[in-house]
C-alpha cells in the first residue's frame, strides 16, 4: 500500500516538470515572437476595447475575453477599473481610473482626460464573476502575494483550465505559505473540473479541497459528487461528510457567538436604565430615546466628517461617543430637572410622564430629521468580518462586544471608585440620611438620572452600527431593555450582565429550532414565569430597602 | 354634540373659502374639488408614506397651476392616520362624509387598505392605491396603481433564472411575515417548481417586523448557498429590517456575485438610510428607479427637487404610481365632465397616462395598470442601474395563475361587472 | 328601599353619567335615523360610528380604572384582553361571511384559503355559533387573567415589577397573533365582515342598535363597578391599594381579592373589544401593542383615576383630541399632542379632569361660605374644602 502515496507523488511530479517544461516553451515562444506580436496585441486590444462602446452586456463580454487574451501591458489595469466601475467608453476612446484618480487611455496606457459623453462600462453580477477569472488568471504571477492569493481564489472559483500551467510553474518557486495553499486549492478545483484527468490525480485533489475545509470547498464537492463514480466518488463523500461534521460543531460555536454579540446589544440597550431603574427606580419609558438621541448624534457627526473632513472619517465614532454620552446627558438632566423630580416615590405617574416625553421626541426628531432613515456607515474597521478557529466572527459585532464590555467596565469603576459614585450609592439606599450628611440630594439626582442616560446615548453610537437611526429606533429595544433588568434583578449591575447574555444566548439556541419569532416568545413566556418563581429577578437585593 | 357644531362650523368656513374663490379669475366657477390624502404621517409607517403626502400635494399644486380641473381648483385634504389601523377607517370615513372628497390618495400596507375597504364601499368612493402588493384583490372602488406580484416577483425570478441573471438553481425566498410576502413567496414556489426546481432547492423563512439580529438567518442563507449551486435570495423583507439584513450580509461578505438577493420592498428611499458599499450588485425589481434616463422623469425629479427644496430628495416606485394614478384620476374626469363617483368609475378602464419610464400606461378592467418591470442593482450612490427591463408593459393581474385557489378566478369591471368571476362555475363571487 | 341603596350606591356623579348615557342611547340613534341629513339636529352615520368607538374605550377605561383606581393594579397589558374580546367577536363575524368571500369558500375565510388551508383550525370551531362565540369573548380574557394574575399575585409580584410583566404579557400576544401560522389572519387581521346575528353590519339601523348595546353596556359596566367599590369587597380592595401588607397582616387573603377584580376587569374589557370590533370593522394585532395599553392608562389618569365616571370622560376626549389632531393642518402634531397631555396629567393635574372639576366647586363653594358667613357678620371662615379622595 505505501505504494499508492509513492506513485501519486511521482505522477505529480511529472506533471509538474511537465507544466514547467511547457511553461517555458510558451515563454520562449512569445519572446521569440515579441517584435512581431507587438502589432498584432495591439490590433487585438484595440479590437476588445472597440466592443465596450456598445454597451451591451453581451459585447462587455466579449471585449473581456478579447483584452484577456490580447495580454498586453495594461489589460490588468483595465479590466481592474472595468470591476471597480472606473472604466469610461465613448465615441472618443476608452479610458479608465487608476486607484488613485487619474485618469488614462486604455488603448496607449498614456495619461489623458475622460471626455464628457464617455459613460462608465456597466456590469451585471455574472459579467463580474467573468472579469474576475479573467484578472484572477492574468494576475496569478502579480508581486503582490495579496494579489496573488485574490487570484488564486478567483481561479478556484472559475476553474479556468488555461490557468493550470501558470500556477504549476508558480508552485514551484513559490514561497508564501499562504500563496501556496491558495494555489494547491486552486490547482485542486481546476484538475476536479477537469473530467479527463487521471482518477489518482482527481482523487489528491478532492482530498485537497476536503482539507480546506470552507463553505467553498463543500460547495464544490457537492458539485461533483453527483457527476463521479467508484474511488473518487468514496473520496468526495467522505471528504463531504467530514466537513459537514466539522460544520455542526463550528456551528455550535457560531451559535454561542452570536448569542454573546446579541447579549452584547441587549446589554447596551439595558444598562443606561439599570442605572436610571435600577438604581433610583424611575421608570424611564423614554430611555429608548436616549439611545434614538445618541444615534442622531452618530449621524450629524458622521455627516460634519463627511462634508469637512472626509480622510478623517473613520474617526468620527470614537468622536461621536463622547458627544452623544453629552447630548444624552443633558437631555436626561433636563427631563429630570424639568418632569421627573416632581414624580418622586410615585413610580407609576414617572412612567406616564416619560412616556409622554418618549412620543414627543421621537416626533421631534422625526420633525427635524425627517421620518426616513439615515445614514451611518461603518468605518474601515468596523466592516468586514474574519475567520477565527472556523468561527465567522464580523468585525462590527466584536467591537460591540468589546465597546459594551468597556461601557460596563468604566461604569462599575464610576459607581465604585469615584465619589459621585459613592453619593449615588449613598442616596438610592437612604436619601434622608445621605442629605443629613450633606449630600446634595437633589444634584445627585440629577447626575444619576444624567448619566443613565448618557450611556443610552453612548449605546445609541453603537446600535447606529447595525440598525436603522431612525426615529422609532428606541421603541424597538426599550421593552427588551426592561426584561433584561427585570430579569437580573434592579438595582444590581452584574445581575444586568449575567441577564443579557442569558437572554441573548438563549434567543439564539431557540432561533434555529423554533425560528426567530417563536423563539422570541418563548423567552417571553419563560421569563413571565420566572418573574413569578423570583420576583425579585435573578440576583435580588436583599434587606428591608427592598420593600418599598 | 359638539360634532354638529363643528360641522357648522366648517360649512361655515367652507363658505367663506367658496366666496374668497369666487373673486380669484382662474377658478371662476364652483366650489374647489376635494381630494383627500391618506397617508401616515406619524408612527412606525410615516418613514414611507409622509413622501407619498408630499407627492401628491405637489402634483395638486401643479395641476392648480395649470388651472385646476373642469375649471375648478383642486384642493388637498390632509389626514393622518398614524399608522394606525383601524384609525385608517375613521379618517376614510371622515374624508369620504365629512370631507365630500372626490377621491381618495393612500394607504400603504395591505392592513390599512383591508381596514378602509369596508368604508369605500359602503360610502362609494375613489381609493387610489400606490404600492405594489400581493394581489388576490379586485374592488369597484379601489385602483391599483402600483405592481401585482405578475409585475415585479415573477419577471424578478425570471431574471435570476436567466444567463444574465446567473442560472440560479437554488432559492431563498426570505419575507416579513405578513400577508404580501406569505402570498408572494406562495406564487414563487409555485412557480419555481413548476420551472423544476426541487423542493429541496428552495428555502423559505419568515421573520417579525422590524427584525433586527439577522446574524443566524445570514449566516443559514450562506450555509444554504453552500450545496454547489447557483443560489440566489429573493427578498419579501419589509421596512425596517432591511437595514441591518444588508448590514449582516454586507459584513459577513456575502456578495452579490456570489449569492444575489433580489428586493421587492426595497427602493431609493430605503438605500437612503443604508451605507451602500457592501451591497454593490445587489437587485430590486420594481417598475420605476429614479435613475432611469426619460425626459419625463428628469422633469418629475427636477421639480420634485425644487418641491422639497433639497437636491437630495430621491423618488421611488410608489411616488410614480400616485403619479400615473393621479393622471389617470384627472384625465377621466375631463372625459366625463364631472367628479361623480360613479360615472369616474366607470370611464377609469382604458384611460391612459405616460408612465415616467418613457411608456404609457392603461387602467385595465380589472383596475390594475400595465406596467414596464425593471430589475436595478445598487450603486454606490444609493441608486439603481437598470440591468435589465421587460420588452413591453405587463398587464397586472388580480388572480395569479399559479395558486390553486385562484386561478379560475378573473376580474373585469367592464363587462362582467364583477371583481372575483369564477370562469370555471360562470358566476360572480 | 333597594333604590335607595342603588342611588346610594351609585353616587351623585354616577347618576348624572348614567343620566347622559340614558340620553345619548335615545337621542342620538334617534337624529341619526330619523332627522333628515341637512337638518342641524341630523346626526350622520359616521358620527354615530365615531361615538360608539368612543363608548367602546370608554368601557375599557371604566374596566382598567378598576383594577388601577381601586386596586392599585397598572396594568400595562390590558388592551391584550380588548383584544382578545374582539378578536373572539372578529371570528364569529368571519364565519359568517360564509360563501360571501372572495373564494366563495363555504367554511374557510378567505386568508385561510390562499394560505392553503385544508380545515378550519381547531381553535376556530363553534364560532358560527353566536352564543359560543359571546362565551369566549368573556371567557379566553377571563381565564388569561386567572391564569396570569393566580401566578403573579400568588407570587407577590407587585407594582412596577407586575406593571413591566402585564407588557410582557401583551407584548408575548402581540408577536404571536403576527404570526401567521397562529391562524388568525396574521398582521392583516380580520376584516371585511358582512353580518351580526343575520343584519347587515353597514345597515343604518344595526349601526343604531350596536351604538344602544354599547351605551348599554357601558352603563351595565359602570353599575357592576359602583356595586363592586361601593361593597365591604370594594373597601378591602381600597385598603390592599393603599397598603397591601397591612391589609394582608389584618388576616385577608389579598392574592384572592385581587384575583377576583382582575378577572372581572378582563372579562369587562373583553365584552368592550367585542363591541367594538362590528363597529369599527376590523381587528388586528396592532391593538395588542403594548403602546395602546399605555395609552388607555392615560385615559384614565387624564379623566382622574378611580373615579370610574372620569376614565369614561377621560377615554372620550382624549380619543376625540385623536381626531381633532388627525385632519388638516394639525395633522403632523398629534403625538405632540398626546405626549404633552402625558405630561400635563401627570404633573399638573394628578386628580384628572374630576379632580379639577371637584377643586373648581369646592373652591367656589368655599368663597359662597365665606361670603355667606361674613353676610351674616360670623367670624368664622373655617369651611374647608371637602376635596376628593383620590390616592397618589
Amino acid at each position: 500500500m505505501p505504494f499508492a502515496p509513492l506513485l501519486r507523488s511521482f505522477m505529480l511530479c511529472c506533471l509538474v516538470v511537465l507544466s514547467a517544461l511547457a511553461l517555458a516553451a510558451t515563454q520562449a515562444q512569445a519572446q521569440a515572437q515579441t517584435p512581431a506580436a507587438m502589432p498584432a496585441q495591439g490590433e487585438r486590444l484595440a479590437a476588445g476595447l472597440e466592443r465596450f462602446k456598445a454597451d451591451s452586456f453581451a459585447d462587455t463580454e466579449a471585449a473581456v475575453a478579447a483584452i484577456a487574451a490580447a495580454g498586453s501591458a495594461q489589460g490588468v489595469a483595465i479590466l481592474s477599473a472595468l470591476a471597480d466601475r472606473r472604466l469610461f467608453a465613448g465615441a472618443a476612446g476608452v479610458f479608465y481610473r487608476d486607484a488613485a484618480g487619474q485618469a488614462f487611455d486604455a488603448l496607449t496606457g498614456q495619461p489623458a482626460t475622460i471626455p464628457a459623453d464617455a459613460a462608465m462600462v456597466r456590469l451585471n453580477n455574472r459579467l463580474r464573476n467573468v472579469v474576475q477569472a479573467a484578472l484572477g488568471t492574468m494576475t496569478l504571477l502579480s508581486p503582490d502575494p495579496a494579489q496573488r492569493v485574490r487570484a488564486a481564489e478567483a481561479v478556484f472559483r472559475s476553474r479556468d483550465a488555461s490557468a493550470l500551467v501558470t500556477i504549476e510553474a508558480a508552485l514551484t518557486s513559490e514561497q508564501n505559505p499562504r500563496v501556496r495553499r491558495a494555489f494547491e486549492e486552486a490547482r485542486a478545483a481546476i484538475l476536479l473540473a477537469s473530467a479527463d484527468a487521471p482518477e489518482e490525480l482527481l482523487i489528491a485533489a478532492a482530498r485537497r479541497i476536503a482539507e480546506a475545509g470552507d463553505n467553498d470547498a463543500i460547495s464544490l464537492l457537492r458539485q461533483f459528487a453527483g457527476q463521479t463514480t467508484g474511488g473518487l466518488k468514496a473520496v468526495i463523500d467522505q471528504g463531504i461528510v467530514s466537513i459537514e461534521q466539522a460544520q455542526r460543531i463550528r456551528a455550535w460555536g457560531q451559535t454561542l457567538w452570536f448569542g454573546i454579540s446579541l447579549g452584547s446589544v441587549l446589554l447596551l440597550a439595558a444598562i443606561g436604565l439599570a442605572i436610571t431603574f435600577g438604581v433610583m427606580g424611575v421608570i424611564n419609558m423614554a430611555h429608548g430615546e436616549m439611545v434614538m438621541i445618541g444615534a442622531y448624534v452618530t449621524f450629524v457627526v458622521q455627516e460634519l466628517f463627511r462634508n469637512h473632513a472626509p480622510h478623517l472619517l473613520d474617526w468620527s465614532l470614537p468622536l461621536a461617543i463622547p458627544l452623544a454620552f453629552i447630548t444624552a446627558g443633558l437631555v436626561g438632566i433636563a427631563i429630570e430637572r424639568g418632569v421627573i423630580r416632581f414624580l418622586y416615590g410615585r413610580p407609576l405617574e414617572t412612567l406616564l410622564a416619560t412616556f409622554g416625553i418618549s412620543l414627543v421626541l421621537q416626533q421631534a426628531i422625526r420633525t427635524w430629521f425627517g421620518p426616513t432613515n439615515r445614514e451611518v456607515s461603518a468605518p474601515s474597521y468596523m466592516a468586514g468580518s474574519f475567520e477565527f478557529v472556523g468561527l465567522q466572527i464580523t468585525y462590527g459585532r466584536l467591537w460591540i462586544v468589546v465597546f459594551t464590555l468597556c461601557v460596563f467596565a468604566a461604569l462599575l469603576l464610576v459607581l465604585k471608585a469615584t465619589p459621585l459614585g459613592l453619593q449615588m450609592r449613598a442616596v438610592t439606599q437612604n436619601r434622608r440620611m445621605a442629605s443629613a450628611m450633606g449630600i446634595r440630594t437633589r444634584f445627585v439626582d440629577a447626575m444619576t438620572f444624567g448619566l443613565g442616560s448618557g450611556i443610552a446615548g453612548v449605546a445609541g453610537v453603537a446600535l447606529s452600527q447595525i440598525d436603522n437611526v431612525s426615529p422609532n429606533l428606541g421603541q424597538s429595544y426599550i421593552i427588551d431593555s426592561f426584561m433584561v433588568v427585570v430579569f437580573g434583578g434592579v438595582g444590581n449591575l452584574w445581575g444586568t450582565l449575567v441577564a443579557a447574555f442569558t437572554l441573548g444566548i438563549a434567543n439564539k439556541l431557540l432561533e434555529p429550532f423554533a425560528g426567530a419569532v417563536l423563539g422570541k416568545i418563548i423567552i417571553l413566556v419563560l421569563l413571565i414565569l420566572f418573574i413569578q418563581k423570583r420576583p425579585r429577578g435573578l440576583f435580588a437585593l436583599k434587606g428591608r430597602a427592598v420593600e418599598q | 354634540m359638539g360634532f354638529t357644531r363643528r360641522g357648522v362650523l366648517s360649512a361655515a368656513l367652507g363658505g367663506a373659502t367658496a366666496l374668497a374663490t369666487g373673486y380669484r379669475p382662474a377658478f371662476a366657477q364652483g366650489a374647489p374639488i376635494k381630494v383627500g390624502i391618506l397617508h401616515s404621517l406619524s408612527g412606525t409607517m410615516a418613514i414611507s408614506e409622509t413622501t407619498l403626502k408630499d407627492v401628491m400635494l405637489m402634483l395638486i399644486e401643479q395641476q392648480n397651476a395649470k388651472g385646476g380641473l373642469l375649471g375648478r381648483k383642486l384642493e388637498p385634504v390632509v389626514v393622518d392616520p398614524a399608522s394606525n389601523w383601524p384609525l385608517f377607517a375613521e379618517k376614510a370615513r371622515e374624508l369620504i362624509s365629512k370631507e365630500k372628497v372626490s377621491s381618495v390618495f393612500g394607504c400603504w400596507t395591505s392592513v390599512s387598505r383591508k381596514s378602509v375597504l369596508p368604508v369605500f364601499k359602503e360610502l362609494n368612493n375613489i381609493l387610489f392605491y400606490p404600492v405594489q402588493y400581493e394581489g388576490e384583490e379586485s374592488e369597484r372602488n379601489v385602483f391599483y396603481t402600483g405592481a401585482a406580484p405578475n409585475q415585479q416577483a415573477i419577471p424578478a425570478v425570471d431574471y435570476l433564472m436567466s444567463k444574465d441573471g446567473g442560472e440560479a438553481k437554488r432559492w431563498v425566498l426570505a419575507g416579513t411575515d405578513y400577508v404580501y410576502p406569505r402570498t408572494t413567496n406562495k406564487i414563487l414556489e409555485a412557480y419555481l417548481i413548476s420551472k423544476g426546481v426541487a423542493p429541496a432547492d428552495i428555502m423559505i423563512n419568515y421573520t417579525p417586523f422590524g427584525h433586527s439580529d439577522w446574524q443566524t438567518i445570514v449566516s443559514d442563507i450562506k450555509k444554504f448557498g453552500s450545496a454547489g449551486k447557483k443560489t440566489a435570495v429573493v427578498s419579501t423583507i419589509n421596512g425596517d429590517a432591511n437595514v441591518p439584513f444588508y448590514k449582516e450580509l454586507g459584513n459577513q461578505g456575502i456578495k452579490a456575485t456570489d449569492i444575489p438577493v433580489v428586493a421587492f420592498s426595497v427602493g431609493e428611499e430605503e438605500l437612503a438610510g443604508i451605507d451602500t458599499k457592501p451591497l454593490l450588485g445587489h437587485l430590486a425589481a420594481w417598475n420605476y428607479f429614479q435613475s432611469v434616463k426619460d425626459p419625463a422623469n428628469d422633469a418629475f425629479i427636477k421639480a420634485w427637487k425644487a418641491y422639497k427644496k433639497s437636491d437630495k430628495a430621491v423618488t421611488n416606485d410608489p411616488m410614480e404610481a400616485h403619479v400615473i394614478g393621479f393622471n389617470m384620476w384627472v384625465k377621466a374626469v375631463e372625459k366625463v365632465g364631472t367628479v361623480d363617483i360613479d360615472k369616474v368609475i366607470d370611464a377609469l378602464p382604458g384611460i391612459t397616462a405616460p408612465n415616467l419610464t418613457g411608456g404609457v400606461s392603461t387602467m385595465l378592467a380589472n383596475h390594475h395598470i400595465t406596467k414596464p418591470v425593471l430589475i436595478g442593482e445598487v450603486r454606490a450612490d444609493g441608486q439603481f442601474d437598470v440591468v435589465w427591463k421587460t420588452s413591453g408593459l405587463v398587464p397586472g393581474d388580480a388572480w395569479t395563475d399559479h395558486l390553486p385557489g385562484s386561478k379560475d378566478l378573473e376580474a373585469d369591471w367592464v363587462t362582467l361587472k364583477c371583481g372575483n368571476y369564477n370562469t370555471v362555475l360562470k358566476k360572480c363571487g | 328601599m333597594l333604590t335607595a341603596r342603588f342611588f346610594r350606591m351609585i353616587e351623585g356623579r354616577g347618576l348624572v353619567f348614567l343620566g347622559i348615557m340614558a340620553l345619548v342611547a335615545l337621542l342620538v340613534p334617534l337624529c341619526n335615523l330619523y332627522v333628515p341629513p341637512g337638518n342641524p339636529f341630523h346626526v350622520s352615520n359616521g358620527t354615530v360610528v365615531l361615538l360608539g368607538k368612543y363608548l367602546c374605550y370608554a368601557m375599557f377605561a371604566v374596566a382598567l380604572d378598576l383594577v388601577w383606581g381601586y386596586c392599585g393594579i397598572l396594568s400595562l397589558g390590558h388592551g391584550a384582553f380588548f383584544a382578545l374580546g374582539g378578536y373572539a367577536m372578529g371570528m364569529y363575524l368571519m364565519r359568517q361571511i360564509g360563501t360571501r368571500g372572495v373564494y366563495a369558500h363555504p367554511v374557510l375565510p378567505d386568508f385561510m384559503v390562499f394560505l392553503n388551508y385544508k380545515d378550519l383550525p381547531l381553535t376556530w370551531w363553534g364560532f358560527q355559533h353566536f352564543p359560543y362565540a359571546m362565551l369566549m369573548v368573556v371567557l379566553v380574557p377571563g381565564l388569561l387573567a386567572f391564569v396570569f394574575g393566580w401566578l403573579a399575585f400568588r407570587s407577590r409580584v407587585t407594582g412596577v415589577y407586575l406593571s413591566i410583566m402585564t407588557q410582557a404579557l401583551t407584548y408575548a400576544l402581540w408577536l404571536s397573533f403576527f404570526r401567521n401560522d397562529m391562524g388568525f389572519g396574521g398582521n392583516n387581521g380580520l376584516t371585511d365582515f358582512k353580518d351580526i346575528l343575520g343584519f347587515n353590519v353597514q345597515a343604518q339601523g344595526t349601526r343604531a342598535g350596536l351604538f344602544i348595546i354599547t351605551c348599554m353596556a357601558l352603563a351595565l359596566t359602570f353599575i357592576i363597578a359602583r356595586m363592586i367599590v361601593a361593597s365591604t369587597y370594594g373597601k378591602v380592595l381600597v385598603a390592599i391599594r393603599d397598603g397591601e401588607s397591612r391589609t394582608r397582616f389584618l388576616g385577608y387573603r389579598v392574592e384572592h381579592h385581587k384575583l377576583l377584580v382582575w378577572v372581572v376587569s378582563a372579562m369587562m374589557a373583553g365584552v368592550a373589544g367585542a363591541l367594538y370590533v362590528p363597529q369599527v370593522g376590523i381587528i388586528n394585532p396592532s391593538e395588542f401593542h403594548p403602546a395602546n395599553s399605555i395609552e388607555a392608562v392615560v385615559w384614565v389618569a387624564l379623566g382622574g383615576r378611580g373615579t370610574l365616571v372620569g376614565a369614561a370622560l377621560g377615554a372620550v376626549v382624549v380619543n376625540w383630541l385623536k381626531t381633532v389632531f388627525t385632519t388638516g393642518w394639525l395633522a403632523p402634531y398629534w403625538l405632540f399632542a398626546l405626549g404633552g397631555l402625558f405630561v400635563l396629567v401627570t404633573l399638573a393635574m394628578p386628580k384628572g379632569l374630576i379632580g379639577v372639576w371637584e377643586d373648581v366647586r369646592a373652591r367656589l363653594a368655599n368663597r359662597k361660605a365665606i361670603a355667606d358667613a361674613k353676610a351674616s357678620g360670623a367670624g368664622s371662615s373655617d369651611v374647608r374644602s371637602p376635596g376628593p379622595q383620590v390616592p397618589r
